[in-house]
């Protein structure tokens, strides 16, 4: 038995019947026309089922096409490939009307005058007006929260990783799984007890912000116990060797190495509170004026600001174009947020460059 | 400013789980000593029991004593941090702090110990690179990342580490098991020159190397898996390797194992 008689024997048996690249979206162009012309014929008057129909067709169509040219195992392909193409529209499409939606009503009234403007002396059926003082409300309410949480919650999970063992470790574990399920609005209720019933504090930015640190806290202890973890015990046994005491190889080895990781979890814990609502309602209250002052009297914040334009606007246009522009504000400060993470987080990464 | 390591009656332990079972050795100054034995035999335990690294595995206890000259690392009031500067160590895999360049890898050791003048700083680098043979090759790209280096080159990069906070002793733990034969051969090279100034203590899996850099060889083992790994004997390299006085030995030098 030579070699060439072996390969003679069973020729290209590596390669099977392969279907064109345009097959999917031919088939998909005729899953559609097939499904728009049954819904026609049928006297469906529905916007979507027609898609649906045509998405049957299509799964149903490659899959019967594609088993007797290609065999099972590629039409199985096919078909799972096309249900995760369903399931990622399925996601995108809510998110992408989303933010065209708000863009196309937000950018009405979006300009210089309204984020440098209160409604101070703007009813809320008139037009005019600005969302300066919810802006800088929101601004600093979340940057105290921040300040609070973030230390804590920082500290929390280096004393989890680098040192908690045994039966603190896991209860402070524990308490912190627990902390992410808390309702913001208990977080609230539990604030107004405490600071505003029992010690008889008067509503203002400070209360709003310990009930927004409550809700922080959780995720930053989280992801940077995450990160922490990601650290390999190499590096820092390599520093305890160099006779490098412990806190200082946690602070100049374990965090420089994750603190990229460490600032996008953060960052995405304050885009998680900046849209709180229910707490700050309960606890800031609202105001039409500027209130630069976050420990005194009520403070105007954006996601309030949205709730009250459309609340109460009594069915004025005016009011409604403000509620959008001050929700397209609100979306545009927490994807700046999530980009500067992603840019601290590119810059601080570890580098392998030569 | 080599010491002499003497260890007497030292168990180690994982829990409750005793790992290494009564070892007693002496280590001379300005000389290359081997470990060598199968997996799991406590060689690697030994070896960090000698500069209190043991204890920072979660579990990790040892009992007996370890002179270093004279002193006890196990002595009442002894600070772990201040031994670990007196006895280095270079790990199995290269492991270079990847937020820190050459010159701050090889700095690391001083820095964080302590403020240094930035001109007594570059002298000790200089001095630790050329220690480590590993200068004329990084000497253009000290400001570069040290995870950018090749794998022997980063492995140097680690020993100059080690050795630029000027320890009395270098382990190192199977220095060369993760390299290409080019450079294992430069870093056997390199603990030959070391040995000058240093008491080492290599754990190795290649009998060649261990017969090829060490002036003593010592042979552990285990009876079982979960049995506690002895140090079955410690004699002159080329007498563990010619004519040992334990059978085990020589049944594991020739590969009639098990």
């Amino acid at each position: 038995m030579s070699h060439a008689s072996v390969s003679a024997k069973r020729p290209g048996s590596l390669k099977g019947a392969t279907l064109p690249k345009w097959f999917s979206w031919a088939v998909a162009a005729g899953s559609v026309a097939l499904g728009l012309g049954i819904s026609a014929a049928a006297g469906l008057d529905s916007s979507i089922q027609w898609a649906l129909i045509a998405a049957l067709l299509f799964v149903a169509g490659s899959y019967g096409i594609s088993a007797r040219v290609e065999g099972r195992r590629q039409a199985k392909d096919r078909v799972v490939t096309s249900l995760i193409w369903v399931a990622f529209l399925l996601a995108v499409i809510p998110l992408a009307s989303l933010v065209y939606e708000t863009v196309r009503r937000g950018v009405k009234v979006l300009d210089g005058y309204f984020l440098t403007h209160s409604m101070g002396v703007v009813a809320d059926t008139e037009t005019g007006g600005g969302i300066y003082h919810a802006l800088l409300g929101t601004l600093e309410q979340v940057g105290i929260a921040t300040a609070i949480a973030v230390p804590i919650g920082v500290l929390t999970a280096i004393y989890l990783v680098e040192y908690g063992r045994g039966r603190l470790a896991k209860a402070i574990t524990f308490f912190v799984d627990v902390m992410t399920g808390i309702p913001s609005i208990v977080a609230g209720l539990f604030v107004l007890s405490l600071w505003i019933v029992i010690l008889g504090m008067g509503y203002s930015g400070f209360a709003g912000s310990m009930a927004l640190a409550i809700l922080m806290l959780p995720v930053v202890v989280r992801s940077t116990e995450e990160m922490l973890k990601l650290v390999p015990n190499e590096l820092r046994e390599a520093s305890l060797a160099l006779g490098v005491p412990k806190w200082r190889t946690i602070l100049k080895v374990v965090l420089p190495t994750s603190v990229g990781g460490i600032t996008t979890g953060v960052m995405l814990a304050v885009a998680r509170i900046t849209g709180e609502t229910a707490p700050l309602l309960l606890l800031v209250w609202v105001t039409n004026f500027i209130n630069a002052n976050p420990f005194q009297d009520p403070q105007a914040s954006l996601p309030v600001y949205i709730y009250l334009q459309y609340a109460n606007s009594g069915g004025s246009g005016a009011a409604y174009d403000r509620a959008w522009a001050g929700a397209l504000v609100l979306i545009a400060f927490i994807m700046i947020l999530n980009l500067v993470a992603r840019g601290i987080a590119r810059w601080k990464a570890p580098k392998a460059g030569r | 400013m080599a010491k002499r390591i003497d260890v007497s009656g030292l168990n180690a332990y994982y829990g409750s789980f005793l790992a290494v079972e009564d070892i007693s050795m002496t280590v001379e100054p300005r000389s290359v000593t081997a470990f060598i034995g199968p997996s799991g035999c406590g060689k690697s335990t030994f070896l960090r029991t000698l500069n209190r690294m043991h204890e920072v595995t979660p579990g990790g206890r040892v009992e007996g004593k370890v002179l270093l000259d004279d002193e006890n690392l196990y002595g009442a009031g002894i600070d772990p941090v201040a031994v670990r500067r007196e006895v280095g160590m270079v790990f199995q895999r290269p492991n270079p702090f990847p937020t820190m360049s050459v010159y701050d890898n090889v700095a690391a050791g001083l820095k964080l110990n302590g403020s240094y003048k930035k001109s007594e700083l570059d002298d000790i680098v200089e001095k630790s690179l050329r220690g480590a043979n590993l200068w004329n090759e990084v000497k253009d790209r000290l400001a570069k990342p040290g995870s950018g280096l090749s794998g022997g080159q980063q492995q140097r990069l680690c020993i100059a580490r080690a050795i630029a906070v000027e320890p009395d002793v270098l382990l190192m733990d199977e220095p060369c098991s993760a390299l290409d034969p080019i450079s294992t051969l430069a870093i056997e090279d390199l603990i030959g020159e070391l040995k000058e100034r240093f008491t080492i203590v290599i754990v190795t899996h290649n009998m060649q190397q261990a017969a090829r850099v060490s002036d003593r060889t010592a042979f552990f083992n285990l009876a079982a898996v979960g049995k506690p790994g002895k140090l079955i004997e410690l004699d002159d390299t080329e007498r563990i390797f010619s004519n040992p006085s334990v059978q085990a030995t020589e049944d594991y030098i020739s590969g009639r194992f098990g």
